[in-house]
């Protein structure tokens, strides 16, 4: 897979940023190809209906200011298990946990990155 | 800053600004000396630029930069097939003229949209819209602004609107996700558009389309096992379901990523259509609308495209098996064929007579162009990130 550099550097970026905060313990779990991965899923697959700049789509807007104010543990609990009755579909069988969290603070800390 | 880059023998790119009338007279010269009948696009996603094609002997002529978000963008062409009308996701309507490889004219029209039609006259452009939920029609060639339909339901709530398409005697059909309707606005007189509004059709419809002769329309549910079927011959009939409980015994599965209706996979009587959270292939008796057959397939499927002639079916899938397409004989009613062209397998387009497909590989950047007969690839060409593929066929089909 090529790797795009930008994107690299970006995801690095805010490794070294996370390391400063404490929620960094969460997704420690998480190997830095795996982060990569990841933040690529989150662009290419969450944006194919959450639009590819999560500003939403057919599903609800996902920056880091539509997300201000929900729980960590809900946008967790919504990634693991979809919502029911809506396209929002349940993670669980290509996410583990960890992924997850990782998902949550890269939605959490978007606007840092650029 | 925006560039436009044009590839080969042209010159270098000129600065431009979005909504700016555009003039490239140096650069007119090498590609107006060509037809387009063999031309196309490629959405490149996440640059938001074009590339422009030709597939007689499958190369890429130019690339046109400055688009906007182009995630889940489509097209459609006019008439004489000059102009590729791009629908962006962040309400971009982008008119590009392909022989110039220019953006002849950009406006952004909405917060978020979702796609866009021609009118049979090929004189109104259509665009669908999530925020604000409706659809606007524009003047074709001077994209100012003729209509606007919100779609407004209820008491004062407003509908994200999906499969927007055009139909016969210039009128457009679309489906309102949170509003369960299909409406159908008749513009063959611009000033005075009539809409037909049907409502309860079945819940959350996501996807729409309509057969090749411009007769059904077929709005995709996803709240329900079934479709909902629209006769436009006998629109005061209203709309009926079809296809009820086609997952009834079936564990419903997650769906990675919607399926789109786009096209019409028919071969003889039988059209074949993506089920929702069932990795299948219905196939449907289109003389009476009933299930004949279901076919397994490896994943949700996402596009499911008749090749020309419909002798074959193609399938791509939602992540985690979007690296493979798998051919389904529509005789045998059975996958004759994977490939695994690579990750991210998003689009494919076949040429008009069927003897080649292409189809573009995401996570690979590249396009990658069969033969049909063979299904072996004959070649392939760079991409950065694309998506849809759209050649200027399309413009005398209805419906896509
Ligand atoms: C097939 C379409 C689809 C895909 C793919 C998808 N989502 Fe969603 N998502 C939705 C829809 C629709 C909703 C709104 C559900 C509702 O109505 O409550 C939603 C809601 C959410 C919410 C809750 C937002 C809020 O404000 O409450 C989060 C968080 C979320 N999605 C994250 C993700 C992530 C992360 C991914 C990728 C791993 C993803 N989604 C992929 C359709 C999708």
């Amino acid at each position: 897979m090529p790797v795009n550099f930008s994107r690299t550097t970006s995801v690095l970026a805010l490794l070294i940023l996370m390391q400063c905060m404490p929620q960094a313990a969460f997704a420690d779990d998480v190997s830095n190809k795996r982060k990569q991965e990841l933040a690529y899923l989150l662009d290419q697959d969450c944006g194919s209906c959450h639009g590819l700049t999560l500003k939403g789509g057919l599903g609800s807007p996902l920056t880091a200011e539509a997300l201000r104010g929900k729980p960590s543990g809900y946008l967790f609990a919504v990634i693991r298990d979809g919502v029911p009755g809506t396209p929002m579909p349940p993670w669980s069988a290509l996410l583990d946990d960890d992924d997850i969290r990782w998902i949550v603070q890269l939605l959490r800390n978007q606007g840092t990155l650029q | 800053m925006k560039l436009l880059a044009v590839k080969r023998s042209l010159l270098l790119g000129v600065a431009l600004a979005a909504m700016m009338p555009l003039c490239h007279a140096e650069q007119t010269i090498n590609l107006m000396q060509r037809g387009t009948g063999d031309m196309g696009v490629v959405v490149e996603r996440a640059t938001g630029s074009l590339q422009i094609i030709e597939h007689s002997s499958d190369t890429s002529l130019a690339s046109v930069e400055g688009l906007g978000d182009l995630s889940h963008a489509s097209v459609v062409f006019s008439r004489d097939e000059r102009y590729a009308y791009v629908f962006g996701r962040d309400g971009g309507l982008n008119k590009v003229d392909i022989l110039n490889a220019s953006i002849d004219q950009r406006l952004m029209q909405a917060g978020n949209s979702i796609g866009g039609a021609i009118s049979a006259d090929g004189k109104l452009v259509a665009v669908s819209n999530y925020e604000p939920g409706g659809v606007r029609i524009f003047d074709s060639t001077t994209l100012e602004l003729l209509v606007d339909i919100p779609a407004n339901y209820g008491d004062g709530q407003t509908s994200k609107v999906v499969g927007l398409v055009d139909a016969p005697g210039n009128q457009f059909v679309f489906s309102l996700y949170e509003a369960n309707e299909t409406w159908i606005a008749d513009v063959s007189d611009v000033s005075e558009p009539v809409i037909t509004r049907f409502e309860d059709v079945g819940a959350a419809p996501y996807d729409g389309l309509i057969s090749p002769d411009g007769r059904y329309y077929i709005a995709g549910l996803f709240g329900e096992d079934g479709l909902a079927l629209l006769d436009l011959w006998y629109p005061e009939k209203g709309m009926r379901k079809i296809l009820e409980g086609y997952a009834e015994h079936d564990e419903t599965l997650p769906v990675y990523k919607m399926p789109h209706l786009e096209g019409w996979a028919i071969a003889g009587n039988l059209a074949f259509l993506p089920a929702v959270g069932q990795h299948k292939v219905l196939v449907v008796d289109t003389r009476d609308w009933t299930q004949i057959d279901s076919i397994d397939v490896i994943g949700q499927p996402v596009f499911v495209m008749a090749r020309p002639g419909g002798r074959q079916v193609w399938v791509n899938f939602a992540v985690p098996d979007n690296k493979y397409i798998q051919i389904i004989d529509t005789e045998m009613r059975s996958v004759v064929r994977q490939l695994e062209p690579g990750p991210g397998v998003l689009h494919m387009e076949f040429s008009a007579r069927g003897e080649e497909v292409w189809l573009s590989v995401r996570d690979e950047d590249r396009l990658d162009i069969y033969n049909t007969d063979t299904l072996e690839r004959t070649a392939s060409l760079p991409a950065r990130k694309p998506s849809g593929i759209f050649f200027t066929q399309r413009a005398h089909r209805g419906g896509l």
